[in-house]
């Protein structure tokens, strides 16, 4: 972009007044219900492991050592935010940027604003309705709606994506258009979040709010999974208007499973030819020590707003969008 | 050819599906918070005109097309082909109907026309966005009518219909817009 034309603001000045609006609504929420604001790092030694998460790294010159040491922007704070609970913090929020690389997009931009809060003693469903609460009175809409993963496919594209198999699963990506894509495919999960996005998510929630809960197991992330129904995980997501606004989860406490999950996400890093990631070893140790029962969740602000003003790019509610930044 | 990997997507990038060379319109990033990124095109297919939309996965490849478009003057039509010279270079090259398509009716000699080549040879014929050319029919208009009423019939010498105001006549030239087929005035001779 040529600096001399592009200098401008990507949002205009009255969209960056109703976002400090929203902001400070945000701050007020959570005051009224005594959850604690912190502010986590940013640069860090450890990272996500996920597959599908890209963190930029960067490489520390510590003038007080001889060594270089490689540090990760964060994709969010929750390592961070899980060791401050492991500390005895209670319920506690956060407002930050977080950074994902390999993303930009009309509602993706590399550099974002996350908000994301941790509630001891609540499970998933008892967040959900936090979380309704908040988007409802920031959105000025009526309550959300409730499915389960396996309702929403159902209901949508008549497939059970916990019992089907792979066969009706590619049948099913044929009869939609993407016969080349899923012919090559050999990770279910990759062909279920291909169908959940372009098909699922837009159909359920054009309309009202729609929390999707129960995702399957393969997808649990940092989730519990379901003690009744372990073909589950204890996660939840929230979708406005075809667009995905949270992801929250019944968080994992048990140390060894989470170790195993961080095992398994750079084995398979491996198998793809993508980098391993440094293991957070605080948070492991943290969780060690003990992980109070909680429920946590992350919100995309700049999708929130976006939504609140009924703008169509992310870069329209950025001060600079990455192009320009 | 080259391969290209889902992050060269761009609107006016050609590649290769299904055989035939296509143009991006549009290239849109998806992805799930948890989930694989995707790249969802748009995309016209540049001999059959159809546009769908096709997805792939972030970092897959496809092969370019060697497709290009090149401006070159009409010289004339001998019934089978439609030749078109280069007026720097004077070479020559030949289209079919096919390539042409509805286009042949806004053929007008020596007009510069833009040819698309895939492989060298011509698939699309884009004519200028203004042709002017004669009327060699239409019904006498009323006396005293000024633009706007909604006009007649005319049409021009190379079989093109356009409407065109009452008070244009039989033999006189237009100026017509080929993008949209309407009339746009009167050319003085």
């Amino acid at each position: 972009m040529n600096p001399t034309n592009h200098w401008q603001p990507s949002a205009n000045i009255d969209v960056l007044r109703q976002r400090a609006d929203i902001l400070k609504k945000i701050r007020q929420f959570f005051d009224e219900r005594d959850v604690l604001e912190v502010d986590t790092p940013a640069l860090c030694h450890g990272s996500v492991t996920d597959l599908n998460l890209r963190a930029f790294s960067c490489q520390f010159d510590d003038p007080l050592s001889p060594n270089v040491t490689q540090l990760y922007l964060q994709t969010s704070p929750e390592f961070a935010m899980k060791r401050l609970l492991c500390a005895g913090s209670g319920a506690i929020y956060q407002l930050s940027k977080a950074f994902r690389n390999e993303e930009a997009g009309r509602l993706h931009n590399p550099e974002f604003t996350m908000l994301e809060w941790y509630r001891p003693d609540y499970d998933h469903y008892m967040l959900m309705d936090e979380v309704e609460i908040l988007a409802c009175s920031i959105l000025g809409t009526d309550k959300a709606q409730r499915l389960t993963y396996q309702q929403a496919f159902k209901q949508i594209l008549h497939f059970d994506p916990l019992l089907d198999d792979m066969h009706n699963l590619k049948a099913l990506c044929d009869s939609l258009g993407y016969a080349e894509l899923a012919a090559n495919e050999n990770d279910v999960d990759v062909l279920l979040n291909l169908l959940f996005s372009q098909h699922i998510e837009p159909a359920i929630s054009q309309d009202t709010l729609c929390f999707v809960y129960d995702f399957p197991a393969s997808q649990a992330a940092l989730a519990k999974l379901n003690s009744t129904n372990p073909l589950v995980a204890e996660r939840f997501e929230l979708y406005y208007k075809g667009v995905e606004l949270a992801n929250g989860f019944n968080e994992l406490s048990d140390v060894k499973e989470q170790r195993r999950r961080f095992e398994v996400d750079n084995h398979k890093r491996q198998q793809a030819g993508l980098p391993t990631i440094a293991v957070d070893e605080f948070f492991l140790s943290a969780l060690q020590h003990g992980l109070p029962a909680c429920a946590g969740v992350a919100m995309g602000i700049d999708r929130l707003v976006m939504l609140a003003l009924d703008c169509q790019q992310i870069s329209e509610v950025l001060a600079f969008g990455y192009a320009n930044a | 050819m080259a391969n290209i990997s889902t992050n060269e997507f761009k609107a006016g990038l050609k590649i290769m599906l299904d055989g035939e060379p296509c143009n991006i319109l549009e290239n849109e990033f998806v992805k799930p918070g948890k989930g694989q990124a995707f790249s969802r095109v748009r995309i016209r297919k540049l001999i059959s005109n159809k546009v769908l939309e096709k997805t792939f996965k972030s970092g897959d490849t496809v092969e370019s097309a060697d497709v290009m478009d090149t401006d070159l003057a009409y010289l004339y039509t001998d019934g089978e082909f439609w030749h078109f010279m280069n007026n720097e270079t004077f070479e020559q090259i030949a289209a079919d109907s096919k390539a042409l398509g509805d286009n042949l009716k806004w053929l007008v000699e020596n007009d510069l026309c833009t040819i698309t080549l895939w492989n060298g040879t011509p698939i699309a014929v884009s004519p200028p966005n203004f042709v002017e050319l004669e009327i060699v029919q239409t019904d006498p208009g009323l006396k005293g009518d000024t633009a706007g009423t909604g006009g007649k019939p005319a049409t021009l010498s190379t079989g093109a219909v356009v409407r065109v105001p009452l008070f244009v006549q039989q033999g006189e030239i237009v100026k017509v817009d080929t993008r949209s087929g309407e009339y746009v005035s009167r050319v003085q001779k």
